[in-house]
């Protein structure tokens, strides 16, 4: 992720080289009930004032590498919301053992 | 990209909501209306939108000073959203959405974004070659036609307003927002008049 610039972070991927032979899939696809439930719990989350939408992308970006290529997309936001929710102490880390 | 949800992170969504409803913050039954109010939200109000600005002054001299407003008007709901920008497409000046760093989108207008506009194929390329990821969807742009591509951001999400496709002189509100579709909206498509090629 970092052929052109070493303080790239991973998710800031506008106009790298990486992909530039990879056409878009086109997938319609709507998320299904895993990522449409993540999905309304950070909606329900942000409109209580519980975290912000670059928190959510804090946390989306802190995945290391391997992980985050990995995840599906609201894996992802699944992993951010639940460490942010520990972070600010709201649950504790022993509530997701 | 599109493979289901691991087993681990199944159970940690069941962690997570059992966690936060204890803590009385979130309830099933609010996940659920949250989810229906956010399935509802489709790419007809969009369409309705333009189509709106294409034949009424007023609506698109509103839309474009203040989109927030105008997709108030045309039903969607914005409370929470961020601002919406408009992006007027000109016969010299094409525009192309896209949100390089996440996904970020105006889905109180146009619902959940679609897997290829989270991907990152679209989310690299559409910024550096707009004209090729546009001729993946058949949509070629003359090359005298400038393409100005556009970073949507948390606090700042965009819409496209198409160019009204010559054969449509007369038509219905409704029968213009059929024509409209959410490619159109984002950019990687234009509206066609079905016949008329």
């Amino acid at each position: 992720m970092t052929e052109e610039s070493p303080n790239r972070a991973l998710h800031d991927i506008g106009g790298i080289a990486r992909f530039r032979c990879t056409p878009v899939e086109h997938d319609e696809a709507p998320p299904d009930a895993f990522g449409k439930k993540v999905d309304a719990i950070r909606q329900i989350l942000a409109q209580k004032k519980m975290m912000t939408v670059d928190e959510l992308r804090r946390g989306i970006e802190s995945i290391p590498q391997d992980e985050y290529f990995a995840l599906g997309y609201y894996e992802r936001w699944l992993r951010s919301i639940a460490a942010l929710m520990v972070e600010k102490g709201v649950i504790r880390q022993e509530d997701l053992a | 990209m599109a493979a289901p949800p691991s087993g681990v992170n199944l159970a940690l969504l069941d962690k997570l909501v059992a966690a936060l409803s204890a803590k009385g913050l979130v309830t099933e039954a609010e996940i659920t209306e949250r989810q229906a109010i956010t399935d509802r939200a489709s790419p007809e109000i969009g369409a309705r939108m333009v189509a709106r600005a294409w034949t009424d002054p007023d609506y698109y001299a509103l839309l474009m000073r203040d989109g927030k407003a105008a997709a108030e008007a045309a039903g969607a709901s914005m409370a929470g959203a961020p601002e919406l920008g408009v992006l007027e497409n000109t016969p010299s000046q094409h525009h192309l959405v896209v949100c390089t760093l996440c996904s970020c989108y105006p889905r109180a207008l146009l619902g959940y974004p679609p897997g290829w506009y989270k991907s990152f194929a679209y989310r690299s390329r559409a910024v550096r070659e707009p004209r090729a990821v546009l001729a993946e969807w058949g949509t070629q742009i003359p090359d005298d036609m400038e393409i100005r591509v556009v970073d949507s951001t948390a606090d700042y999400r965009w819409m496209v307003l198409p160019m009204r496709p010559a054969g449509t002189e007369g038509w219905s509100v409704e029968k213009l927002a059929s024509i409209i579709t959410r490619d159109a909206l984002v950019g990687v498509a234009l509206p066609r008049v079905a016949g008329s090629d």
